[in-house]
């Protein structure tokens, strides 16, 4: 994969209103492949959105560097930076039509005026805006405005595209006809994207690569898969999807199988490669991981939601201990009081050797 | 129904501001226009018959048997218009900036500055006007200064001249054009004029693209607000300025005062008003083209 954005053990602090120092990008280093679609993603506050800021040049940083396709971008204005933004709000031009929105990267660039009305129309076309382009933005719906916002960004034809939380001021379906909308657009168009949300979901489903952020720092960096089945640590295990954690000790090892109990008495088994005994770490599941059967974790059912061709329920363990989120098909046995096993595929744990 | 009792509540509620700008406004308005086409007494007042010289006085097409034409009333219009312009130019230049100053200081400081701006409403005008001519006179406060600091070896004339005129009503004018201009600079949306950077425009085109255009509402309410009372202004020429500082308002002034021929006087008001007038439906239909929709 070649490399088209590098970025460097990047650091910028801000000073608090108590006087105090506050790191919001701690050491970042991360690389972005030329046509790949990577989702900065975190909780608020985690500095997703200064690293974004950064790339753009609205944020300088105090240490570290950044290339871009090789050349040195650290110390470039906004301007001068072949990059272009997606904003949360759009920022779109109030006092311009549409068109003049779209082409305005073009007019400061001086093309001449047939150039920028043949690629505005270009620009508006592809993402499903033509003939709006009299129109002014206050006369646009959320969604419409989000596509003029999109257009005016891709039209200079940027090597990276950056996208501000860009999805979150629009309704559900909207939003999800636009994630499948913005991964055909990044094909088509060949660019890398940079991708900032705190949806997990929508991280998920649209990214080649996740990064995970928190206070500054990068906690992992990986394919959507790898984050959900692998996560390196606590905080991105639980960040990412619904997650059971157990903290358990291993009691014995069988063959392949080590079996591990929870301080309450909750037993269950892990694969055994790399574990001893008398050892204590943390299994993590999945609440699809377990299925309900004869065997297994035995419990009560507590509480039953509803979601359609599945059932999401809340399994309290005979031993004691939190309760066990499980994502289970609609069936018999599982109405709320109901006694159930949980039984699950040692090789789905996925093991944290700190606790 | 609920429509007709809306309307009923609006009739009464704006009943009290209707009646009061009608009799305290308008009316005297339609006599003051009245009087403008009515012969002078020779006492003050008005002989009311139809009289068109005050306007041909100043306009030119009087016979020199009723009035004399003397085109330095034309002038003295020219002029005072040409000193409303300059100190409406001057308040925006001086007042833009520093509106873009105030919007980014921190919560405290800005509340302070915009009190400072409001702060010369508290004293009469007639007294800070004064306090203006101590320090422009031959001998005041500005003169010892630089003679003290060697700059200048004789004492510049400023007062009463069309300097000193200027630089009064500028001084008189600053907080009309500060705030509104303020306002505009404060609701400026910052991610635009990011926007604007990202899409490669450097800072100059920028400014002219994107934050001129945006906070042009506030230039042009700044700019009218400053324009109309500095067209008619008497009390700035009548402390700081001399014969040539000399604007349409004193001559209204004097025209009721002194001279007693208040329908000449009352044509000269007409005349400023009709200037006015134009000047705020210009900038009204303008702004209304520029800020189309929405």
């Amino acid at each position: 994969m070649s490399a088209l954005l590098e970025i460097n053990a990047a650091r910028r602090e801000f000073v608090t209103p108590e006087g105090g120092r506050l790191a919001a990008l701690d050491g970042v280093d991360l690389t972005v492949g030329a046509n790949e679609f990577v989702t900065l993603l975190g909780p608020s506050g985690c500095g997703k959105t200064t690293l974004l800021r950064a790339i753009s040049g609205f944020e300088m940083l105090d240490s570290g560097t950044m290339r871009l396709g090789g050349a040195d971008l650290t110390v470039l204005p906004p301007f001068r930076r072949p990059v272009n933004t997606v904003f949360q709000s759009y920022a779109l031009f109030g006092h311009m039509t549409v068109a003049r929105n779209v082409g305005y990267a073009l007019e400061v660039a001086g093309a001449s005026r047939t150039v920028r009305e043949g690629q505005v129309a270009e620009a508006l076309e592809k993402v499903g805006l033509s003939g709006l382009g009299a129109r002014r933005p206050g006369q646009l719906s959320g969604g419409q405005r989000q596509r003029v916002a999109l257009a005016r960004a891709i039209i200079a034809k940027p090597r990276l595209l950056l996208l501000d939380e860009p999805l979150s001021a629009l309704d559900r379906n909207l939003r999800q006809q636009m994630q499948l909308e913005l991964k055909t657009l990044q094909h088509s168009l060949g660019i890398a994207f940079i991708f900032v949300t705190h949806d997990q979901e929508e991280a998920l489903t649209m990214s080649d690569r996740i990064v995970v952020m928190r206070a500054g720092r990068v906690e992992q960096i990986g394919t959507p898969r790898d984050i959900y089945r692998h996560p390196r640590n606590r905080f991105v295990a639980e960040f990412i999807g619904e997650t059971n954690l157990f903290a358990v000790t291993v009691d014995r090892i069988e063959g392949s199988l080590a079996l591990a109990r929870t301080g309450e008495g909750v037993e269950m088994h892990l694969p055994a490669t790399g574990r001893s005994v008398g050892e204590r770490v943390t299994a993590i599941l999945r609440p699809t991981d377990f299925t309900l059967g004869n065997g297994g974790i035995p419990g009560r059912v507590t509480r039953v939601v509803y979601l359609g061709s599945d059932l999401y329920i809340f399994v309290q363990p005979q031993t004691g201990g939190p309760e066990i989120r499980v994502i289970a098909r609609d069936g018999a046995g599982t109405e709320e009081g109901a006694a159930v096993h949980l039984a699950h595929d040692p090789t789905r744990v996925h093991v944290l050797e700190a606790m | 129904m609920a429509l007709r009792r809306q309307s009923v509540v609006l009739a009464v509620l704006l009943a009290p501001v209707t009646l009061f700008l009608g009799v305290f406004f308008l009316l005297p308005l339609l006599i003051i226009a009245l009087f403008s086409f009515l012969s002078p007494g020779l006492y003050g007042g008005v002989e009311w018959t139809f009289y068109h010289w005050n306007y041909g006085r100043i306009f030119g097409w009087a016979d020199g048997v009723n009035e004399i034409f003397e085109p330095i009333y034309l002038k003295i219009l020219i002029r005072s218009l040409g000193f409303a312009a300059l100190t409406v130019v001057l308040t925006l230049i001086l007042c833009y900036p520093v509106a873009f100053w105030v919007s980014r200081l921190s919560e405290r400081w800005r509340l302070l500055f915009l009190f400072l701006i409001t702060l010369p409403f508290f004293c009469s005008l007639i007294v800070r006007l004064y306090a203006w001519l101590l320090i422009l006179k031959p001998t005041g406060l500005l003169n010892t200064i630089l003679l003290r600091a060697g700059l200048v070896s004789a004492p510049l004339e400023i007062l009463y001249t069309p300097t000193a005129v200027v630089l009064g009503m500028v001084y008189v004018m600053v907080p009309f054009m500060f705030l509104p201009l303020y306002v505009s600079v404060d609701t400026l949306d910052r991610a635009q004029v990011e926007a604007s950077q990202d899409l490669g425009a450097n800072r100059v085109q920028t400014f002219l693209k994107v934050i001129l255009p945006q906070t042009l509402p506030g230039i042009a309410g700044g700019s009218v607000i400053v324009f109309i009372p500095a067209v008619g202004n008497f009390v700035v020429p009548d402390v700081l300025g001399g014969a040539k500082g000399l604007m349409i308002g004193n001559l209204v002034e004097q025209q009721f005062l002194s001279a007693r021929n208040w329908p000449f006087g009352s044509a000269l008001s007409m005349i400023i008003m009709a200037v006015v007038l134009a000047v705020l439906m210009l900038s009204v239909s303008r702004a209304r083209r520029a800020g189309g929709h929405a």
